[in-house]
């Protein structure tokens, strides 16, 4: 979309800090990986920082998701410079505002809470807390996902919401998801896909 | 050649692939797993027949890679950090032998402790076996330096070890790869008596060792690994090793560093290359993504010379793993702020799955042990020290592989009777077999919880070398059969559990109760499989 000069074919720069957030096992690196596979067919540097080992088991987990057209030094994004935080749980997307650029930074959340702790707050008190911020899209993923076919789609749905704030082509994500679901099957990838525009389509109209 | 998306991990493996080794030894440990899985996986590997089967524990890892080696051919052994402090007297002794086949030891550092119980920096046992080191500080790195590992094994017929961290381990980017080594032929030493290390022997071996130190310097000179980068602003100068390298560029546009700049990938670090730097600046940055050990030294014990900032100044914190905006603070950067954190933030800690046999092996031990005093779980390292946290809080310690049956033995013996053991099948062949051996020879009272789920459960579900075993190694090392127990941890049979375990607490020696149940996690997975090759075998009428 803004990767080419509009008045040229110069290759115009392009940079995109993304953390992701979720619950181990929730699918984040499914999204990471659609994104990158998207960003690598456009020619672009990536470095994806993940989460393995103990967290994976229901705890916490993050990914440092990083694109430019050049050259990426850490893997890590530092502190406030991210540019989106794309949660598929509600309250572990707030866990990293801290990491959200004050001005140009979006988060997108799902608003579905995974609820595996005694602690887990009042959900209008982290809802409240998200709308706090400047630049936000909230979206009930598990409903939007549900309308298309399978609640599994979740995740995806969060991405098709992300997607008009990714600076990726929307039919490279759309290629990105058929190239990783077609080992399970033409069904999942349609599902997908409907997942993806859905996802799209609610974030264009609530913002 | 086209680009791959690799982990670090993956990178290590598929260098080493290229670099021509036969094996690949290791024990599953985060941050190391993933290399090993992945030459597992590889369809080359297995066209070359690349032996990659899991070891029981790290010392026999690094003694299998040391025969190989030994063979003339090219090995690659790999663990977590806390890995080489079981594998030591193995990799140490590697040293004074020297390495005939090229040898690469990999160790995976966890600075931050995302996955460890601490956060050691196996450079310093490079350095106490005066074996070189390398440190790569992005993906492509680590693919070209473990190729270049083997070569500078074979140069100076010595172990070379590779030095990662979590943050390079489980970070993915592009990789460009190079053409495929050959694999050796089998060839042994030209000196026979090489690997015999006899004193007379070792003394000689050692000298050689010693006698290697300025060569080794000599090529991470020349190697092209440690690079000298000059700035106009001589006011500080930066030694940035490994991923220190990349949160020192990442603060500046275009990664353009106005300051001199030495980037550290291979050690013995070279002495002229640190005295040009420290010649040319005012003072000096150490960046280092571990312990301190090169701030140390050049900072010396009376700290007389010009100022050496770091971990020791508190320029940088002094433990944790580094990043973009702690070296930015380090250098008097602004560093820009996010949002304030949000108030309804609960932590949420990692927890055993739902359905996992460990909820049922430990709700039963809780209530055995309810008749008697509290502090009597002396456990280990698997999912299950996650036991310990609420709602549970089933064990009192997780201090190292195979510490459980010992610890109880030394509790027992100083009066915790019952004393209990919890450990699982992996951990028990890794390092527990051998406890459990003093635990009988010494009769103490100790009762033996082996949670048996058939698999290495934390990293992920790999192979355990215990599958099938247990029974017999318990008799083997002389457990009396009456108190091998069989228990099935489930919900409806907490009873009959409970009643077992009591049994055996009551019992005044060695008992061993295994509570086997396969892993929820391997057991999903085998479901899917199943279920795939059944509508493969049975296409759609």
């Amino acid at each position: 979309m803004f990767l080419y000069d509009l008045y040229g074919s110069n290759f115009t720069q392009m940079k995109k800090d993304i953390m992701l957030a979720g619950v181990g096992g929730q699918g984040i690196l499914t999204i990471a990986t659609i994104i990158g596979t998207a960003a690598l067919s456009e020619g672009l540097q990536l470095k994806q920082a993940e989460v393995h080992g103990m967290s994976q088991r229901g705890g916490d987990v993050q990914s440092h998701l990083r694109i430019s057209s050049k050259n990426i030094a850490s893997d890590l994004i530092p502190e406030g410079k991210a540019d989106l935080v794309i949660s598929v749980e509600p309250m572990e997307s707030l866990r990293y505002v801290n990491m959200l650029h004050k001005e140009k930074g979006w988060l997108i959340t799902s608003m579905n809470p995974f609820n595996n702790i005694a602690n887990y707050p009042d959900l209008e008190l982290v809802l409240k807390d998200i709308w706090k911020l400047p630049q936000y899209v909230t979206i009930d993923a598990e409903k939007v996902a549900k309308e298309q076919g399978s609640i599994r789609a979740a995740n995806i749905v969060v991405l098709g919401a992300a997607s008009p704030y990714l600076d990726i082509e929307f039919e490279l994500l759309e290629d990105a998801i058929k190239t990783v679901f077609s080992r399970k099957g033409e069904d999942m990838v349609k599902l997908n896909i409907k997942a993806l525009h859905a996802g799209r389509d609610y974030a264009n109209k609530s913002t | 050649m086209q680009k791959l998306l690799l982990l670090g991990d993956e990178a290590i493996a598929q260098g080493a692939i290229d670099a021509g080794i036969s094996g690949v030894y290791a024990y599953p440990g985060t941050p190391s797993t993933e290399i090993t899985e992945y030459i597992q996986a590889s369809q080359e590997a297995k066209e070359r027949d690349i032996k990659s089967m899991w070891s029981s524990n790290e010392k026999t890892a690094m003694e299998t890679a040391i025969g190989m080696s030994y063979a003339g051919k090219k090995s690659l052994v790999c663990m977590k950090h806390v890995g080489l402090n079981v594998a030591a007297d193995a990799f140490i002794n590697s040293a004074i032998t020297g390495a005939n086949g090229g040898l690469v030891v990999l160790s995976a550092d966890d600075p931050s402790m995302h996955s460890s119980q601490n956060e050691q920096d196996s450079r310093f046992y490079g350095k106490f076996s005066f074996v070189p080191i390398l440190e790569p500080s992005n993906q492509q790195e680590a693919y070209d330096m473990t190729r270049y590992a083997f070569e500078l094994s074979e140069k100076f017929s010595i172990p070379v070890l590779l030095r990662i961290t979590t943050r390079l381990a489980h970070s993915r980017a592009g990789v460009t790869r190079a053409e495929t080594q050959a694999e050796n032929e089998l060839k042994l030493p030209s000196d026979p008596r090489q690997f015999i290390l006899l004193p007379a022997i070792a003394r000689k071996q050692y000298n050689n060792l010693l006698a290697k130190q300025e060569a080794m310097e000599e090529d991470a000179m020349t190697s092209g690994n440690n690079t000298y980068i000059d700035g106009d602003d001589k006011s500080i100068g930066v030694i940035a090793c490994g991923l220190g390298y990349n949160y020192l560029i990442e603060n500046f546009e275009d990664g353009k560093v106005p300051y001199p700049v030495l980037k550290v990938n291979q050690y013995p670090v070279p002495k002229k290359m640190v005295q040009k730097l420290y010649d040319s600046v005012d003072e000096i940055l150490v960046l280092e993504d571990g312990y301190p050990i090169l701030e140390e030294l050049l900072r010396g014990f009376l700290n007389l010379g010009k100022t050496v900032k770091g971990r020791l100044d508190g320029s940088i914190p002094r433990a944790g793993e580094l990043n973009p905006n702690i070296v930015g603070s380090a250098l008097g950067m602004e560093i820009l702020q996010g949002f304030e954190a949000a108030e309804s933030v609960e932590g949420r800690p990692p927890q055993l799955c739902e359905g996992c046999g460990h909820w049922d092996s430990f709700g039963a031990l809780n209530e055995a042990l309810e008749p008697y005093s509290a502090g009597r779980v002396l456990s280990d390292i698997g999912c299950y020290t996650l036991s310990a946290l609420p709602p549970l809080q089933a064990i009192n310690t997780c201090v190292d592989m195979g510490a459980s049956i010992t610890m109880a033995i030394g509790a027992a013996e100083a009066g915790l009777v019952p004393a209990v053991a919890a450990i699982g099948d992996s951990t028990f062949t890794h390092s527990g077999m051998t406890g459990l051996l003093d635990a009988v020879n010494r009769k103490a009272p100790i009762t033996v919880l082996l949670n048996d789920n058939a698999t290495t459960g934390m990293t992920g579900g790999q192979d355990s070398s215990a599958l099938g075993k247990v029974e017999d190694i318990c008799r083997g090392v002389g457990v009396d059969e009456a108190h091998i127990r069989l228990i099935k941890p489930l919900r409806r049979l907490h009873e009959e559990n409970v009643k077992v375990i009591s049994e055996e607490l009551e019992y005044n020696g060695v008992s061993v109760i295994i509570a086997r149940r396969e892993c929820v996690q391997t057991l999903g997975r085998r479901m899917k499989l199943k279920a795939l090759e059944k509508k493969k075998a049975s296409p759609e009428i």
